[in-house]
């Protein structure tokens, strides 16, 4: 059993989307690419009204991933945990489902006796050392996120740190919103290290608006790009057996 | 820090869990600690007895905490982690929550029972955690979150134990679960891969804790300022460079660093008791400089104090030990050039 790439989007942000389609609705469409979406919110003392607060755990939700408020400061540990957790989730997603085939019902681990449950943990934390993971970050760059984006880059910089202590292999790539020009803006194709990707962030625009959806939008398409780039580049389909297909 | 951590389980005393495995059944006395993974409460089992019960909403991690536990039950006369006593799900306002049971461990967290009982206790509880750490490394496992928290101090006879192995990990897969203070990663003094060194970073962390209880932000330095943090108080002595060299990931097995600990724990008692004069501080300078190996934090602060000291001697005796003083001196200076040289280029 070998559950291919785990793909995540990782969307940081403080707040309310306000232009483009529904970053709810986006988020439940990257879940039906078996791309999980996790949602990070950065306040400074108590800035997050419940409106923004709802829509976070909303996208999720939908997503299929985990989401946390949290202050500026907490950012680091966070962003780290969050991406470990839907990492866990996501495949303890193909493991229930492997149980299930195996043992014919609606069994899920939390079903199994206890004593059980210890040997499927041990395969899930052995996944979870060695799958691989592709990580599309999407940071907020409204105007109100500007003085958290140093803060922002140093956890990129500590995740990156974090992922690749492990055994498996990590792709990432930075897009940010609303970008200079359009909506959404590539910073960095997919790359192994996240350090090299932070060193744009000096060069930050940061704009009025809030496309969350649009963004989400776009990060799905370039994941799909991702999977097609490489099929050509292989010339065969099943090589990439990602999550998708198994779930 | 975090405005979503909140305790998932708010259970009055006298609740009582059931287990649906293994039917047996706790009664809660009261909250011993929440973190993000879960609750710890003190409770009774049906004989009465107190136990500690961990509830988590979170399947995964108190499945990997268990597997954790299992495995140290296995080396004989551990002191490891706390010991499983039982793992089951209860119901709780009709969700099944998983938890597990273990040995109760009476005592404070490491800083306040170093608060009260004073500086001189860090010593003796840092070669008892060494040891530990070595028989756990000797497992193939890491501690990760190692922190005065996770900490406790039983009392007579007065024992080190670490507790919540929620970052216990394997050697060689990623730490799991960390605290930004004592993780060498945040540091920059090296990655989040389980080793060894690892844990003995974070020992000396705790013992930095120690002394500065409010612990500290990292600067745009952690290095330098690390090392500055040990030169600039005076509880660190005499095992300064002891804690700088595992900083710095010198030690590869916690062994080799309680066995350092020790030998200059057994210098302090045997030299001059209690009389700290700035002399006989000079001597064991000295005397360390030589035997160690190993670069170690040396402040402008010492160096100065060692130049004082220097003075100090040769004015007692002025005429026969002229030579003697002129050759301190110029050893010292020497030491003090070869240390700036070492710092600056």
């Amino acid at each position: 059993m070998k559950p291919g790439t785990l793909k995540q989007i990782l969307l940081i942000t403080d707040g309310c989307s306000n232009v483009g389609e529904d970053p709810v609705a986006m988020a439940a469409l990257a879940s039906e690419d078996g791309i999980s979406v996790n949602v990070i919110g950065v306040m400074e003392e108590d800035t997050i009204d419940e409106k923004g607060m709802n829509e976070i755990e909303s996208i999720a939700a939908s997503g299929g991933g985990v989401s946390q408020v949290v202050y500026a400061k907490a950012l680091s540990q966070t962003v780290q945990m969050v991406t470990r957790k839907a990492m866990t989730q996501t495949i303890q997603g193909v493991v229930n489902k492997e149980l299930q085939q195996i043992l014919g019902s609606e069994v899920s681990m939390e079903e199994l006796p206890p004593e059980k449950r210890g040997e499927v943990m041990e395969v899930v934390d052995e996944l979870g050392e060695t799958v691989d993971l592709n990580v599309l970050i999407l940071v907020d760059t409204s105007a109100s996120m500007k003085r958290k984006l140093p803060t922002v880059k140093e956890s990129l910089v500590d995740l990156s740190l974090s992922l690749n202590a492990r055994m498996g292999n990590n792709q990432f790539a930075l897009f940010v919103f609303p970008g200079k020009k359009k909506d959404v803006e590539k910073l960095q194709d997919w790359t192994p290290k996240l350090e090299s990707l932070t060193n744009h962030f000096h060069k930050l625009h940061v704009g009025g608006v809030t496309p969350t959806g649009p963004a989400i939008q776009t990060a799905i398409d370039h994941f799909s790009k991702k999977q097609r780039s490489l099929r050509n580049l292989l010339g065969r389909d099943d090589n990439e057996s990602s999550i998708e297909e198994s779930v | 820090m975090n405005p979503q951590l909140k305790n998932q389980f708010n259970l009055r005393a006298g609740t009582t869990l059931y287990g649906k495995w293994h039917h047996r059944s706790y009664t809660i006395v009261k909250e011993l600690g929440f973190g993000a993974n879960g609750t710890v409460y003190l409770a009774k089992d049906e004989q009465a007895e107190l136990v500690a019960v961990k509830l988590s909403q979170d399947t995964a991690s108190v499945t990997s905490e268990v597997n954790v536990l299992k495995s140290f039950a296995k080396v004989q006369g551990s002191s490891l982690g706390p010991s499983l006593l039982d793992v089951d799900d209860c119901i709780l306002q009709g969700k099944q929550v998983p938890f597990y049971v273990m040995e109760y461990i009476q005592g404070e967290d490491l800083l306040t029972f170093v608060k009260k009982r004073g500086h001189s206790w860090t010593g003796v509880l840092l070669l008892q955690l060494l040891s530990d750490l070595q028989r756990l490394h000797e497992q193939g496992w890491v501690f990760g979150d190692l922190k005065p928290e996770n900490l406790l101090v039983t009392g007579s006879p007065v024992r080190i134990r670490c507790i919540d192995v929620g970052g216990t990990t394997l050697q060689g897969r990623a730490v799991k679960e960390y605290t930004e203070f004592f993780d060498r990663g945040y540091w920059g003094m090296g990655g989040r891969k389980a080793d060894p060194a690892y844990d003995l970073f974070a020992v000396a962390m705790v013992t930095i804790n120690t002394v500065y209880p409010k612990r500290f932000e990292k600067s745009q330095q952690p290095k330098e300022q690390l090392q500055k943090a040990l030169a600039d108080r005076d509880a660190f002595h005499p095992y300064r460079e002891v804690l700088w060299k595992a900083i710095i990931g010198a030690y590869v097995r916690a062994e080799e660093m309680r066995t350092d600990l020790r030998e200059t724990l057994r210098n302090r008692t045997t030299s001059v008791n209690g009389n700290r004069t700035t002399t006989t501080r000079v001597h064991r300078k000295k005397k360390q400089r030589s035997t160690q190996q190993q670069k170690a934090p040396q402040t402008n602060k010492q160096a100065t104090g060692s130049q004082q000291g220097n003075i100090q001697q040769s004015s007692q005796a002025p005429k026969s030990s002229a030579v003697e003083s002129i050759s301190l001196v110029a050893l010292v200076s020497v030491a003090y050039g070869f240390y700036i040289y070492m710092e600056y280029l």
